[in-house]
């Protein structure tokens, strides 16, 4: 059964059926990556190319590892934006790198929408890396495929994503995603950094960090943008770690030591979890970064094998 | 020339004339007679059977951007006129936010120079500040000795409440309008309305109170002054109740709506499409259902296209990256027939108002009359004429338009106006 749409833009209305097929998929490849010869010539021949106009280390990394475990040609196109602003457009970029016959394109930009703008102006695949606030839909999959790896299941699942919703990318893919298979899905984080309405995705709103340990099984908490204009939206990254927080001392009053606790990475120490915690998740935290290998290998398999 | 323009519609609701299957004479570009016709009343004349066509006062836009001087890649006066007369306009007010801006005797001379002898008449706009940077008034009483018929910013609002007080205070003098763009300029920056769609898109939210808080101000010094505010392009819920509220209490504000705001919803950008990008956003149907019972009840006084010509690089790019505004002159007619006429919002008199008389008389400009010896004025509209919106097919020189391919019902058919004549996209000989 292939998947129902040839692009990955976003998790938004991707059915459940989708999305089973791409974390079973991983699970497949998760296992090659234990071989001691981790590659597989699945897509041999097939060009891929990372479009990344936004500074990228681990999604890029993840990608291109996921493309050579697969076999797949890879080529890195990094543009800054600034270069941008001086002449070519997106659309004369797209074009001039297709003509080169690549494809699949992973692309990463800064504004919403500029993936499926490259659906309209090119014929590749194109599989969104992130763009903008909008969507992240290969981390969305890797943290929905990190909990079902340690929980054994989606469905039913208490999920609670903690920090900057409204300027989140994670936070949106995460909740299409996890809404789609049947988790619930709740947000915690200061009221300036949640959405009007997001309630009407389904989504419970929580301001108390207590209250979010206690009723979840699994936290997704998000980095805190530390520069640029997020500063206008909380008083300080003291208060800030003081009320949404993950201290041990946290988890141990509430007793709530084992909860899954999520972490796309980097982690600012100190401010959305403490050292300690962060410590106490490195072997989780690691997990998730292998399984994002293993399932973009699922996405790009499963796309690069449609045509 | 003589000119016979026969069994047509006479629907002019400023002068309470509403006539079926009338003829009426036209020599040399002057109304000669109107009534029934007989062979004997005239010699060579051009007939038109206008069978179910109705001809009302020329259509009179009072808000499109010219793009003249400055970008006239996108548009020109003439291009922009073309554009308004095969969308059956006779009549425009060009918004001020030129290169250089509108802010000087010599620019509006320009402008006229260019638009002279077209069909089309062209008022400009002044700015209200010099070089629409909102810090000193613009020199109000030689602008509109020159022709200026009102004073904006357009594209923001009058930054400081102080020089907006001054302005209204100053242009009391020639009984102008000051025309505001009402945004907050702390409060904008996204790329569409705040809403469930902004965050599911990603997109830089606009909330709707950056609109309502400069309205509130604007009507707040109207009041004070004693000046008139005219609300540009009007796009939420709380800002068409509260000219409402400032109505009934007699302060000079006046309100227009554009074709996109009545008909489209944030929805629409779902698809990403930067031709659903433009400011003020598109907003919600709640906002979108109390413009409507604006437009009925008489908060709203008229229509106005908002004509914003982008050149195709510009707005072929990522959503954040394209600027803001779309076309509306050979659009606007269709969507106000189709939107307000067919379902029964307004009648085809109130439509008239609103998209002729309405604009006309906030600028203080004659009404076109329909009296034997006047120059004839006229658009001819097709109510129920069914058609397709192709851009390849629009006089203006760019094809920004979130409207390509649409089904409207009802058309202007053509116009006339300054001795000139285009009927059904031909260029017709009067004089």
């Amino acid at each position: 059964m292939p998947l129902s749409s040839r692009h990955l833009l976003g998790l938004q209305g991707v059915p459940k059926e989708d999305i089973f097929l791409i974390l079973d998929t991983a699970t497949t490849f998760r296992e090659v990556l234990d071989r001691p010869i981790k590659k597989v010539p699945t897509l041999q021949g097939k060009t891929v190319v990372n479009l990344f106009y936004e500074n990228s280390t681990r999604t890029r990394i993840s990608f291109e590892l996921a493309e050579k475990r697969l076999s797949a040609d890879s080529v890195n196109f990094s543009l800054s934006t600034s270069s941008v602003s001086k002449g070519e457009t997106l659309k004369d970029t797209i074009r001039n790198i297709e003509a080169m016959k690549v494809d699949m394109v992973v692309v990463r930009h800064s504004v919403p929408g500029s993936p499926l703008f490259l659906t309209k102006v090119c014929d590749s695949n194109i599989i969104n890396a992130g763009d903008g606030a909008h969507e992240h839909p290969t981390q969305g999959l890797l943290d929905m495929y990190s909990i079902r790896e340690k929980l054994g299941k989606l469905e039913g699942i208490k999920v609670c994503i903690v920090g900057d919703i409204a300027h989140s990318r994670v936070a949106m893919s995460n909740i299409f995603g996890l809404k789609a298979v049947g988790a619930e899905v709740s947000v915690c984080g200061p009221s300036t950094m949640i959405p009007r309405n997001i309630e009407e995705l389904g989504v419970k709103v929580l301001y108390d960090i207590d209250e979010a340990i206690r009723e979840n099984d699994v936290l997704n908490v998000l980095r805190i943008q530390l520069e640029r204009k997020a500063r206008e939206y909380f008083p300080s990254i003291r208060e800030y770690s003081n009320y949404f927080g993950i201290t041990e001392d946290r988890l141990e009053k509430i007793g709530k030591e084992d909860i899954l606790i999520l972490h796309p990475g980097p982690i600012n120490r100190g401010v959305e979890l403490s050292s300690g915690v962060a410590d106490g998740l490195k072997q989780i935290i690691l997990k998730q970064v292998t399984n994002g290998v293993a399932v973009r290998m699922a996405v790009l398999y499963l796309l690069g094998t449609m045509n | 020339m003589n000119i016979v323009l026969k069994n047509a519609n006479l629907l002019h609701p400023g002068e309470n004339i509403d006539k079926k299957n009338v003829d009426i004479l036209l020599s040399d570009g002057v109304i000669s007679k109107i009534g029934n016709l007989k062979k004997e009343d005239y010699t060579e004349a051009k007939e038109f059977d206008l069978t179910n066509i109705y001809v009302v006062p020329g259509l009179f836009d009072m808000h499109v951007h010219l793009r003249e001087p400055g970008r006239e890649d996108e548009e020109t006066v003439v291009t922009g006129c073309d554009s308004a007369a095969n969308g059956g306009f006779t009549g425009v007010a060009c918004m001020p936010n030129t290169e250089p801006a509108i802010d000087s005797a010599e620019v509006i001379l320009l402008i006229k120079k260019k638009a002279f002898g077209h069909l089309v008449d062209v008022h400009p706009i002044a700015a209200a500040t010099v070089a629409r940077k909102g810090e000193v008034i613009s020199p109000m009483a030689e602008l509109f000795e020159t022709g200026a018929v009102a004073f904006s910013d357009d594209g923001v609002a009058i930054k400081s409440s102080a020089i907006l007080r001054r302005a209204l205070e100053y242009s009391r003098m020639f009984d102008t309008p000051i025309i505001e763009h009402c945004e907050d300029e702390s409060l904008t920056g996204g790329s569409m309305n705040e809403g469930l769609n902004s965050t599911t898109l990603g997109l830089n939210p606009i909330p709707s109170v950056s609109e309502d808080l400069i309205v509130m101000r604007d009507i707040l010094m109207a009041e004070y002054t004693g000046g008139k505010v005219h609300i540009a392009h009007i796009s939420t819920k709380r800002s068409v109740e509260m000219v409402r509220q400032a109505k009934k209490k007699g302060i000079k504000v006046t309100a227009e709506v554009t074709p996109h705001h009545f008909t489209l919803t944030d929805d629409a950008v779902k698809t990403y499409d930067t031709n659903t990008k433009m400011s003020p956003p598109l907003r919600t149907k709640a906002d979108v259902e109390e413009i409507i019972k604006g437009l009925k009840d008489g908060t709203i006084d008229c229509i106005a296209s908002d004509h914003a010509p982008h050149s195709i690089e510009e707005k072929e790019a990522e959503f954040d990256y394209a600027p803001n505004g779309i076309i509306g002159l050979e659009t606007e007619a269709g969507l106000a027939l189709t939107e307000l006429y067919h379902k029964k919002v307004l009648s085809l008199a109130q439509l008239i108002e609103k998209l002729a008389i309405n604009p006309r008389k906030i600028l203080n400009l004659p009404v076109p009359k329909f009296e034997a010896g006047e120059t004839a004025n006229f658009t001819l509209i097709d109510p129920d004429e069914i058609w397709t919106v192709n851009i390849s097919k629009f006089k203006s020189k760019s094809v920004n338009s979130p409207f390509d391919k649409r089904l409207l019902t009802g058309k202007a058919v053509g116009v006339i106006n300054n001795k000139q004549m285009f009927y059904k996209g031909e260029k017709i000989d009067v004089s």
